[in-house]
């Protein structure tokens, strides 16, 4: 097992090279870079520009630079955002990724959990209408276009039936207030109006990202739970004579929970990166609205520490799924 | 020649191809048989009947009845209408965009290019991942490896932000889209699916009888294994569809690529005219481009999961 680790950590650590070195070459190859953006202003002489580049460390070459990037890297500098200077990358992102780890580790295992539940009784109910009806309505809501339905669901709840706020991770107005009131007054008393302020805003993108992935859950444990099904040990339980729910949630589902589980520990990284489609149709400030305004910004350090971020914990999220199954099922064994 | 030398050595009367051709009949007719048991993949495949009787009208519309000036998808204008846009009408069916152009002509235009656009992008997908699969899982080793660790990288890529980065480096057309969505997934996740179900190929006794019989490497690989991975792979191939109808909605959605119509841009259209969520009398805008965007995804999808009961023997029914 130990050695099994070993090698395992050897090739995240090749991986992450390669990784790293792909999206650096792609994003360096973008025409054009950060300085471009001030082309119209007429403040900003070619001159200004040319210094910007060199205050940057843009006029060196690619080669130079990626040498530069990965030496930091190793010693756990992100470097300094472009488009957010003189910030450094890594307090960027531990500013951003609290905020969709909230939204996305929440909608993750809400919709893990109600795949679960959900496969588990289509898988029991095997041909009939409610499998139909389910896996119809799964499908559906599994491959609809995220941003229209989001829409609709904010025109529907946020603008028609006003329950629920739009968009922004707080309100403005009741940012200004926190801001403006005293640090003393509101120490105590209104952080828990903050939190129900944050959880209001929270039901809509929560809702959305649960609605359009729990299918992949639902469909994936049918299937397992169906082979589970004809083994023999439910036969033998079923001989005891245990009940058909105690059959079902004791017996068959533990046993198919397994990959449903691997996949669950395989998703939470990506958690991060989050859904760059919800949290741009609810201006959620989170990691994936970050990612998307570093790349159309050309703001490379972000980008490159955003997605190394996600790229490292999910190649130790594998890992980890792969040694806890080994935990989980004794019948699996590493050399 | 040799097809003829072959059958009369083994002894057989008829053209090996004619007895292949019978053979495949015949396990086409046992896979449709299994596959009408499943009414979501009968529905999957009545949604795309109909999406591909649309992508078939529209040029015999805009040929016989529309008048091109009034109905083009891109640069058609009513003037006979004041104020663009405007609701559904006898000669508007779907009303007109803010731009005065059609919303139905802009509809059937988009079927098309969804249809070319997704067939187009599965059919790289699955060309760069069975081959490559298949190449892996029978060599192995070193070959084994490269390929597998480049899957983890390509999984690892969050594919919006990749495909908007790309969008700087290359001019997206459909075709090119088609082409960088494929190949992006061909070389991750759906490798490692089509090489697992390549591993267990390997080992099946034909394999080993073709390799005792002589049988060259180029040989098995590419008339034993890769015919038999053949079911899996078009299994992905609808998932792909769906992967890149949507990607190219996403795309456009947020303004990135530079094709005539699409689905994707219609919404795009209404979204940056403001017309979003202005209220109910403006739903003929998003609502047709929308659903059909989720009608297409999810009949590939639903056509998808009924293949998956047939070519999934631990699914089938006993």
């Amino acid at each position: 097992m130990g050695n099994y680790i070993l090698r395992r950590l050897f090739q995240i650590i090749l991986t992450l090279v390669i990784f790293q070195t792909l999206l650096f070459l792609i994003l360096d190859a973008q025409p054009g870079d950060i300085t471009l953006q001030y082309l119209t202003d007429p403040r900003v002489t070619p001159e200004i520009r040319d210094q910007m580049r060199i205050a940057l460390g843009l006029n060196k070459p690619p080669i130079e630079r990626y040498l530069q990037w990965l030496r930091n890297f190793t010693t756990g500098n992100l470097g300094i955002s472009f488009s957010h200077y003189p910030r450094p990358v890594l307090d960027i992102i531990l500013e951003r990724a609290p905020r969709t780890i909230v939204l996305f580790l929440t909608s993750t295992l809400v919709s893990f959990f109600v795949g679960f539940v959900l496969g588990k009784q289509l898988a029991w109910r095997r041909g009939g209408s409610f499998e139909y009806s389910m896996t119809m309505v799964g499908v559906v809501l599994y491959t609809i276009f995220t941003p229209w339905f989001a829409l609709i669901l904010i025109y529907l709840l946020g603008l028609r039936l006003g329950w629920l706020p739009v968009g922004k991770f707080l309100d403005p107005i009741l940012w200004l207030v926190i801001i403006g009131t005293p640090l003393g007054l509101w120490a105590l008393s209104d952080v828990g109006y903050l939190a129900g302020d944050m959880l209001e805003h929270m039901i809509l993108p929560v809702a959305v990202a649960t609605l359009v992935s729990f299918a992949g859950t639902m469909l994936m444990m049918r299937n397992t739970m169906l082979e589970t099904l004809r083994e023999d040990f439910v036969m033998a339980s079923r001989a005891k004579g245990l009940s058909e729910a105690e059959v079902r949630d004791k017996h068959a589902a533990r046993n198919a929970f397994l990959p449903v589980f691997t996949n669950l520990i395989i998703s939470i990284p990506f958690v991060l990166s989050g859904g760059i489609i919800t949290e741009t149709v609810f201006s959620w400030p989170g990691m994936g609205l970050t990612l998307l305004q570093a790349v159309q910004n050309e703001d490379i350090p972000l980008a490159m520490g955003a997605m190394t971020c996600v790229g490292v914990l999910a190649l130790f999220a594998h890992l980890f799924a792969d040694v806890t199954y080994a935990f989980l099922d004794p019948r699996i064994r590493y050399q | 020649m040799a097809e003829i030398t072959k059958s009369q050595l083994s002894g057989l009367t008829e053209p090996i191809w004619r007895i292949r051709l019978r053979l495949l009949r015949r396990s086409f007719i046992e896979n449709w048989r299994l596959f009408r048991e499943y009414p979501i993949g009968m529905i999957g495949l009545g949604i795309i009947a109909v999406f591909g009787l649309m992508a078939v009208a529209h040029p015999i519309l805009m040929e016989y009845v529309w008048e091109p000036r009034v109905y083009d998808p891109v640069i058609g204008y009513d003037i006979s209408i004041l104020a663009h846009p405007s609701q559904p009408s006898s000669t508007h069916i779907l009303g007109t965009d803010p731009l005065g152009r059609d919303v139905l002509s802009q509809l059937l235009y988009g079927t098309r290019f969804g249809f070319s656009l997704g067939i187009s992008a599965a059919l790289v997908s699955v060309i760069v991942s069975t081959s490559i699969g298949a190449l892996s899982a029978y060599y192995g080793g070193i070959v084994d490896v490269f390929f597998m660790r480049l899957a983890d990288v390509v999984i690892m890529l969050p594919f919006i932000a990749i495909l908007i980065v790309l969008s700087a480096l290359i001019e997206f057309n459909g075709l090119s889209l088609a082409l960088v969505y494929g190949i992006l997934v061909g070389f991750g996740g759906q490798t490692i699916v089509i090489k697992s179900q390549a591993l267990s190929i390997k080992v099946k006794p034909y394999i080993e009888a073709a390799r005792a019989a002589g049988g060259s490497d180029g040989h098995i690989i590419f008339t034993h294994l890769i015919p038999n991975l053949m079911p899996l792979s078009f299994l992905y191939m609808m998932f792909t569809v769906t992967g890149a109808v949507f990607a190219e909605a996403a795309l456009s959605f947020f303004g990135l690529l530079n094709i005539r119509m699409s689905w994707g841009i219609m919404i795009n259209t209404a979204q940056a005219a403001g017309y979003l969520l202005a209220g109910p009398e403006y739903l003929h805008l998003m609502l047709p481009a929308g659903l059909a965007i989720t009608m297409l995804c999810s009949s590939f999808y639903m056509v998808g999961r009924a293949l998956d009961e047939v070519v999934n023997p631990r699914l089938r029914q006993r």
